[in-house]
């Protein structure tokens, strides 16, 4: 029955089309390549944009330098159990005095996942014009469920994952892998298309930029 | 049974009735109204707009024309990642290979992502035939199907209910189908989340199979896209065993990378946001992450019919952003489900009749539904030409079958008529869609017109329509 159905569609769609050249015109891509008004290579302004975008979505964002991130870490993570992937670097949590869970021997029910304070990643990649984290299940990201139930997501960007636009991005993740493109908490606009946080997934999304050491100088003062 | 389409009446009829309806009108003018204001803000933040649309045009142009070759090559990789892809030449096929899968996982529950095409087709209609009670996710098709209600947008099936309407379904239905509504819920937006939000988790917590649509199929890779507000779609597309998504054949985008333009067009044009909250993109099964089992269903359904239609074939381009049931005077006065059908507003007006034929009674009055006031070209992300494919449809109505065609045009035109009645409200919806831009036709004019175009360029429509003029200068005399 399938088989006969593919032959069948597939029949169509060439009769169908039957008379359109074969050769396609060229496709036109002449649209920006970096988020406009911004020079890539300024990358306090792509950082500030990042930050703005994000926040404006109802997102909570900190910035911090390598000296400062074990401390802020510890200040925006809840005291209680929080689910910290496989490849995230422990080394940033000495300060923080809640527990720790991984997947590494067992893979946590939903259940217990719903039942966690928080998930703590890193992430694939950001853009800055959307305020978007991508993560790709790399390490430090963990499997999408683990990401999804908590309902507090701690993200930590480093400054060099940040791009201005989503053609400056999109190349370098790889398709294979399940993607999640995130802009900010869950919301919705479907009663009367006014916007509301928060509905099934994470409803605090927490970013926290991880600035290089000449930045996060800056930032501190 | 839930509602569905059949045997609703055809747009003349319902329209006279929706119009009456104060309350619905009082609604969709409101939730327009704000989604409009929200997507001109973000969309003159991308001083390349016109360069987008004219590559999501573009692009879509070229899967249609190599469409065979383009939804071999996603089988092929959907099949390398372990899925497995089933084709569908209708609606009745398609429900019984999604029936056929869920039954064999022995699930007598399962949760759904919103889809258009799945209501297209009736699916939980067939599911429940089945013995098998499928329950939407998105906060606006789980307002419509626990309120046995019809969708009225693509976006936000719901636009037609205001908070009172939806808490008072909330109150009555949420206990039939699981955990009740919370005591005391108010019409506050944010309670009735949140009503959601615990209605469904114990679903999502259960959840064995799920069935979903999707925005993209990206042929080079196999991989499905699906764009959400909520956090439902990354529920259902991530925790249950087996995930069916069902796809029409005009999903398939050519390469991965071109999701750069869509993922740009679609959520300011849609929502007025930037990008949807979440958007997740999958290629076939992930070892460890997510549902193990995958089904894509390809689903034809009159796709084929509407592409081979030299002028309508351009309506297989819509991405169904909704942005021109937002901006259409028309949709506007009578609401979504005067059109009888899940895809209202000038795009159901063409698509409808080209999915089904013009001799179907339902459909033939639909390229009647319209003004032709051109604010809907202007919108499109993709650049259909909506009135193009309205007067070569309306050509083709009037040169059909005469049992169709005479009750259908006079009673489309009385209704139109009677839908425009109000002059001053008129005006003002047309002097609204004037500002979004000129109508600019660039090429040739369809069907019966297409001679009048062979030797000289459509000329620019004014940005001020007669009507003002004649007020603004008198009759010509200031």
């Amino acid at each position: 029955m399938s088989t006969g159905a593919r032959e069948e569609i597939l029949g169509r769609i060439r009769s169908a089309t039957a008379d359109l050249p074969t050769q396609s015109p060229e496709v036109p891509r002449t649209y920006l390549r970096h988020a406009p008004d911004v020079d890539p290579a300024d990358r306090e302004t792509v950082l500030a944009l990042f930050a703005e975008r994000l926040e404006e979505y109802g997102a909570t964002v900190y910035r911090a330098g390598p000296a400062g991130l074990v401390s802020t870490l510890a200040e925006v993570l809840p005291a209680g159990r929080v689910m910290v992937p496989t490849g995230f670097p422990i080394a940033w949590l000495t300060q923080w005095a809640g527990e720790a869970l991984t997947e590494e021997t067992t893979p946590l029910s939903r259940r217990q996942l719903d039942g966690l304070d928080a998930v703590l990643t890193t992430c694939a990649v950001a853009i800055a014009e959307s305020g978007t984290v991508v993560l790709d299940t790399g390490p430090g990201q963990g499997r999408r469920a683990a990401t999804l139930l908590p309902d507090l997501h701690v993200c930590v960007v480093r400054a060099g994952q940040v791009f201005s636009s989503m053609p400056e991005v999109i190349g370098s993740l790889d398709p294979l892998r399940p993607l999640t493109w995130i802009s900010g908490p869950s919301a919705t606009a479907d009663i009367e298309m006014i916007r509301v946080p928060g509905v099934h997934g994470p409803r605090r999304l927490t970013v926290v930029l991880l600035l290089e050491e000449d930045q996060s100088r800056d930032a501190v003062g | 049974m839930s509602r569905t389409f059949v045997g609703w009446p055809a747009f003349p009829r319902a329209a006279a009735a929706a119009t009456q309806d104060m309350q619905l009108r009082s609604n969709v003018t409101r939730a327009t109204g704000t989604i409009r204001g929200k997507r001109a803000k973000l969309v003159t933040e991308r001083p390349d707009w016109e360069d987008l649309r004219d590559s999501a045009a573009a692009l879509k142009d070229e899967v249609l024309a190599h469409l065979d070759r383009y939804l071999l090559q996603a089988e092929e990789q959907v099949t390398a990642a372990g899925g497995t892809v089933h084709w569908a030449r209708d609606a009745a096929e398609a429900n019984r290979i999604v029936t056929e899968l869920v039954r064999a996982t022995g699930e007598r529950e399962i949760v759904k992502v919103k889809s258009m095409l799945t209501e297209e087709i009736g699916l939980d209609n067939a599911l429940e035939a089945a013995g098998i009670s499928a329950r939407e996710t998105d906060l606006a098709a789980a307002i419509v199907q626990l309120g046995d209600d019809l969708p009225s947008h693509v976006v936000v099936p719901a636009l037609h209910r205001n908070r009172g309407e939806i808490r008072d379904v909330f109150v009555r239905e949420m206990g039939r189908h699981g955990r009740p509504a919370p005591q005391g819920l108010t019409d506050e937006p944010a309670q009735l989340a949140e009503a959601a939000r615990l209605h469904l988790r114990e679903k999502f917590l259960k959840a064995k199979v799920a069935v979903s649509g999707a925005n993209f199929l990206v042929a080079e890779t196999g991989t499905v896209v699906v764009v959400e507000s909520e956090g439902n779609g990354r529920m259902c597309l991530t925790l249950a065993d087996t995930l069916i998504s069902v796809v029409g054949l005009e999903k398939a985008v050519p390469t991965w990378r071109d999701l750069e333009v869509f993922l740009q067009l679609l959520a300011r044009n849609a929502t007025g946001e930037r990008m949807a909250p979440y958007t997740t993109t999958f290629t076939g099964v992930t070892p460890g992450d997510g549902p193990q089992r995958f089904h894509l269903v390809l689903v034809d359904n009159g796709r084929t019919r509407a592409l081979a239609d030299r002028v309508g074939r351009q309506a297989l381009r819509c991405i169904r952003c909704g942005a021109c049931m937002n901006i259409c005077p028309v949709y506007e006065r009578t609401g979504g489900h005067a059109y009888g059908s899940v895809y209202p507003g000038p795009i159901g007006a063409i698509l409808n009749p080209l999915l089904k034929g013009p001799d179907d009674p339902q459909t033939a009055s639909l390229p009647y539904a319209s003004s032709l006031c051109g604010a809907c070209n202007e919108v499109c992300p993709v650049r259909i030409r909506f009135t193009d494919v309205l007067l070569k449809l309306r050509h083709e109505v009037a040169e059909g079958d005469a049992k169709v065609k005479h009750p259908v045009e006079k009673a489309a035109l009385d209704a139109v008529g009677a839908v425009m009645e109000h002059p001053a409200a008129w005006n003002a919806a047309v002097r609204a869609a004037g500002r979004v831009g000129p109508l600019m036709p660039r090429k040739r004019l369809p069907g019966p017109l297409r001679g009048w175009t062979d030797t000289r360029n459509v000329p620019e429509i004014p940005k001020e329509s007669f009507r003002t003029w004649w007020k603004r200068t008198d009759g010509g005399t200031k």
